[in-house]
Parts: structure tokens; sequence; C-alpha cells
């Protein structure tokens, strides 16, 4: 099984940001089921960072791991459009019916 | 507010040359200014320089880059002899990249902030000391992100925060017109206390650069356009005529024009800081007359700068030796210069400063220019107005005396633009007119206006051989040769005119 290695980079602790945290450990908690690996990264603190890796807008989720690199923006609301980015709709699919 | 002094608004020299006069000193300090214009408008040239003259001066820069990588604008920037990548070894400038990345995909799911990159420009500015931030430009964010609103709420959060950092910005914004709507997606409306707008105007097949202030809150600056070109080695030149002063020292020293007679028509030469127009037909010697200003240096241990737009080097050496002057031994001496070049390898602009260059380098105490009509050719009407205001008042700045021809589109009679943009800032207009007579074509020369001197009135005649212009006597009994309509005037009529005269003067 591959293992998810995803980054949120987000700015201090604003609202968005803990909305953004919140959104991302109930998506991994409900589709990845512990193949995940899970870094939250504060712009203000790091922000070399956020400059090797470009970060423009926060919150970003960024998936290092498995290939192809994806980022998301925004606090993760959409759940679906979340999932399509990191391109892990097609899995969670796989996984529901394996359950059925 | 805790006991702060207001003091008026300082100014940051951007080390464009000609900027710090339209804007009296530079940019506002501790301020923001929008730099709009559109695209090919040279806005990232001018937001690069800003940063370099800064870097020169000991004070930090960041570049913010929403369009191209760092690598390009670095390479891009080489030309000008900028060598950014040294400053970012060096500590001294720091780029936050915030061009799109084409490898990615980004996908949005959810509301969303520019919070990591106000993070970043704080960090850099940190970093490196920077006094001098460039946004370039606004408009590309707008690409990256489809939430308008947004970005443009986040980019103003990014103004506010430029101006806690207490360092001098310039937002760069791309429009779409070269006279519309300052900038796309409605980014002036945060940063509307400093605008400047570059503009790259097409007209009449040329193309005329300009810098405009179009405000600075609180502070002082020129109006209107002020044309600009962009140099390889330099970057952007304002040629500014507001420096142009009307200050010239005058001196009463005269210079020979290169033939005696002639000389003699404008009261014993020219003066020594003045400028003379010869304007004359096609092949009615007007370059003869220079070449003879030529060699004119060498009776008076001048040194000449000869600019040349219509003939080559060989044909000007070869005419001057078939009139009996020899401009190589005037070379090999150090005392002549001659620079050939065709009017439209490059703008008027162009011209302007190398011009500048040229006379600055060789330290020449006389000037010519053969011919100024020619550059008309490449420019507009307006520009060239610039032009010759410019060079002739470079001229008269270096106290030298400066001759330049003219062709006028007539055969007979006539003017030409050129005179008209000229006639006033020169100091001496030399005419040379064709005189159809009885069936004959001859040549007609006067002095039409000698600043500061007495000068022959006459309308003398002419000829031209193998040993230079012979001037002769006056016509006699001609009138209308300046009109182009030369008619004899019967012998009582003269007389009964004087007598006129005569009569009035007696009253």
């Amino acid at each position: 099984m591959n293992k998810f290695r995803l980054t949120l980079y987000v700015t201090g602790h604003t609202p968005r940001s803990e909305k953004g945290i919140r959104n991302l450990q109930r998506i991994c908690a409900e589709e990845l089921q512990g193949t995940y690996e899970m870094t939250v990264i504060d712009v203000l603190e790091q922000p070399q960072l956020a400059e090797d890796q470009k970060i423009l807008a926060t919150p970003t989720l960024v998936k290092e791991l498995p290939p192809p690199l994806r980022r998301v923006i925004g606090d993760l609301s959409d759940t679906e459009k979340v999932l399509l980015g990191l391109d892990i709709a097609a899995l969670g699919g796989a996984n529901e019916r394996k359950g059925k | 507010m805790s006991g702060s002094v207001i003091t008026a608004v300082e100014k940051l020299e951007t080390g464009i040359p000609g900027f710090e006069h339209v804007s009296v000193g530079g940019l506002p300090k501790g301020r923001i200014c929008l730099l709009s214009g559109t695209a090919g408008s040279s806005k990232t040239v001018f937001a690069v320089q800003f940063l370099v003259e800064g870097i020169r001066r000991g004070e930090g820069g960041v570049f913010v880059t929403f369009e191209e990588s760092p690598d390009d604008v670095m390479s891009n920037m080489l030309s000008f002899g900028w060598e950014l990548g040294e400053f970012v070894r060096d500590g001294k400038l720091a780029f936050v990249d915030a061009s799109p990345q084409p490898d990615q995909e980004v996908v949005e799911a959810g509301s969303y902030d520019l919070g990591a990159l106000v993070a970043r420009i704080e960090y850099a500015v940190g970093k490196v000391q920077a006094k001098r931030v460039s946004v370039d430009s606004l408009g590309a964010v707008f690409s990256q992100f489809s939430d308008v609103a947004t970005v443009r709420g986040e980019l103003y959060r990014m103004a506010v925060a430029l101006k806690k950092m207490a360092v001098t910005a310039i937002l760069t914004v791309e429009r779409t017109e070269e006279y519309g709507t300052l900038a796309r997606f409605g980014v002036e409306e945060f940063v509307a206390d400093n605008v400047i707008i570059l503009r790259n105007v097409l007209d009449d097949e040329k193309r005329r650069r300009t810098v405009e202030i179009l405000k600075f809150r609180g502070t002082d600056h020129a109006k209107g356009e002020f044309p600009f070109t962009v140099i390889p080695g330099e970057g952007l030149v304002i040629i500014h005529l507001s420096e142009t002063k009307l200050e010239q020292k005058s001196s009463t020293l005269r210079v020979t024009s290169g033939n005696d007679t002639l000389d003699e028509m404008c009261g014993g030469g020219f003066f020594r800081d003045s400028i003379i127009l010869v304007s004359g037909a096609t092949g009615c010697g007007k370059t003869l007359l220079v070449t003879a200003f030529v060699s004119g240096a060498q009776k008076q241990d001048d040194r000449c700068l000869l600019f040349a737009f219509e003939e080559s080097r060989e044909q000007l050496f070869r005419n001057a030796s078939g009139w009996g002057m020899d401009f190589e031994t005037m070379e090999e001496e150090g005392r002549l210069k001659v620079v050939c070049v065709y009017p439209e390898v490059m703008g008027l602009e162009d011209h302007l400063i190398r011009m500048k260059k040229e006379i600055r380098a060789f330290q020449p105490t006389r000037v010519a220019v053969d011919s100024l009509s020619a550059l008309e050719r490449v420019s507009t009407g307006k520009g060239f107005r610039e032009f010759v205001i410019g060079i002739t008042s470079f001229i008269k700045h270096q106290e030298v005396v400066g001759l330049f021809s003219s062709t006028t589109p007539t055969l007979l009679g006539g003017a030409s633009i050129t005179e008209e943009h000229i006639s006033t800032i020169t100091d001496s207009i030399l005419l040379l007119r064709y005189v159809e007579m009885f069936g004959e074509m001859r040549r007609g020369i006067t002095v039409l206006k000698m600043r500061g001197s007495m000068h022959d009135k006459g309308i003398r005649e002419y000829a031209i051989d193998g040993q230079g212009m012979h001037i002769g006597a006056q016509f006699h009994g001609i009138s209308g040769i300046l009109s182009g309509q030369p008619m004899q005037i019967a012998q009582p009529e003269i007389e009964r005119m004087g007598s006129l005269f005569r009569e009035e003067l007696g009253e």
C-alpha cells in the first residue's frame, strides 16, 4: 500500500488555518485510513520552506508522495475537490467497492 | 498619533537618467508607486533598474516576480549589464518567485488567502535588509487564481504590508490600451497615491516610448509625457527637456565659417557658442558649406565633430579633397572625427543619446550635422521637435559652435518642417536658394538672422567651383527670391521706391 505524504502550509493561527487543518484531518481519517503522514507548516514561522516550495496561497496542501506532486489550495472544505486534486478519488472508490 | 512628526515627502532616487528631473528627485520614499503600461512598455526594466540603483547605494532590494521565473529575469537583464545573480549571491538582492509553475496542477478547494506570499516578501525584505521592493506584475497573479475578488483583496493586503515594512515599492501592472483604463482588474484602486505610466505608442509606423507621472500625492513632479529609450548596457534613459534651461552663457568670441566672404557677411564669423542653421534645396551647396566649416577648424586650432547622415565617410573625404581640404590629415591630427550613420538604424531618441555621448567623448569645439532633415525621416513631428531642442540645447551647454544643415523640400523658395522647429532655437540662419533668372539657375545666399550681431542683409550670388564657394555681389533689381518667384524690377520703380523712403525719413 502506498503511503501518502501530505504537507499543509498555513499562515498563523487564523480561523481559516484551523479550518484547513481540521478538514485535512477529517479527510485523511475518512479516506486514507492510516496510510498517511501529515505535516503542518506555518509559513510565518518557516518562510524559507514556503519560498522553497513557492507557496503563494494559504492554506496549500502539497501531496509529495506518491507521485505525481499535487497541490490543492483553499481551506479544503470541498472534500470532493480535495480528493480529485490529490488524485485519490479513484482510490477511495476502489476501497468502497472492496468494502462492499 | 503618539508624538510622531509629520514631515514632507522625501524622494528616493531611481537611477534612471532623467527620471529624477521628471519626478523632481525620485520616487516618494516609503510609499508605493503603481507603474502601469502595456505589454512591452519596459515596466520590468524600470522596476529592476530601480532596485539596481538601490544596490549600488548599499540598499538591499527584493524582486517579486509573478510572471517570469527569476532565471529568466536574471538572463534578460544581463544585456543591461546588471549582474542580478551576483547580487543574489552577495545577499543584496532577493527574489520572491511567485511565477506560475507549469508542471504543477493546482486545484482550488475552499477559500484561501495569499498569506504565504506576504510572509515570503516580509522574510525576503528582512533577509537582505531591503529598502526597495519591485513587484512585477500584478495582473499575472490573477491568471493563477480563479477568485478575482479574493486576489484583489489579498493584493491590497500585500500593499498595506509593504507600507508597514517601510520600503519604497514599485508595483507594475498591465493595461490593454495606451490611453484607456489605468490597469486591469481594478488594482489601481488601492495604490492610487502614486501612478506612473509607461507608453509605447505606434505613431506613423514608429514606436515612441514615453513616461508620464500621472500623480504623486503630496509632492511635486513634472507634468506630461517625456520620451525615453531603452539602451543596452544602460537601461531606461529619459529624455527630459526640463533640464534644458535657457541659461547658456554667451560669448563674443568669433569663429570662422571656413569661408572668408561668409565671415564678413556675418560680421566677422559665427559666435563661439551659437547654433547655425543652413537651409537650402538639394544640390545647392549645403554639404560644401559644412565641409568648409569643418576645415575651418584647422585654421583656428579647433576640434570638429561631424555627424553625417546622408553621405558615407569615403564620399565626404573625397568631396573635401576635391575642394582642396584634407580631412584625412585633420583626422590623424585628432582635429576631426566623422560619425556616419544611416538615420534609419535607430530611433531618434537613440540618435540623440548617441550624439551626446560622442560629443562628450570627443570634446569638440565645433559640431556639424549634415543634415538634420535626414533625421526627420525616422521620427514623428513631435519626436523630431524634442530631438532638435535636445541636441541644440546640449551643444550650447557645451559651449561649442554647431552648424546644422537642412534640406528644403522644394527647389525654389520654401521652408521645411525642420526649420519650423529649429528656427527659433538657432542663433543664425543662412539661406541658400536657387534663383531662376533669364532661363538660368543661379544661386543666392543670405544671412537671414544673426543673433547679437550686425550682418549683411543682402542676398548675394555665389558660385561653386573646384576651390569651393565663391560669394559674389548682391542681386540687384530682383525681388521675390525667397518666395521662389524672382521678378525683375525696372530701374525707375526702384528709384521711385527709394524716394518714397527718403521722403518719410525727411519728415
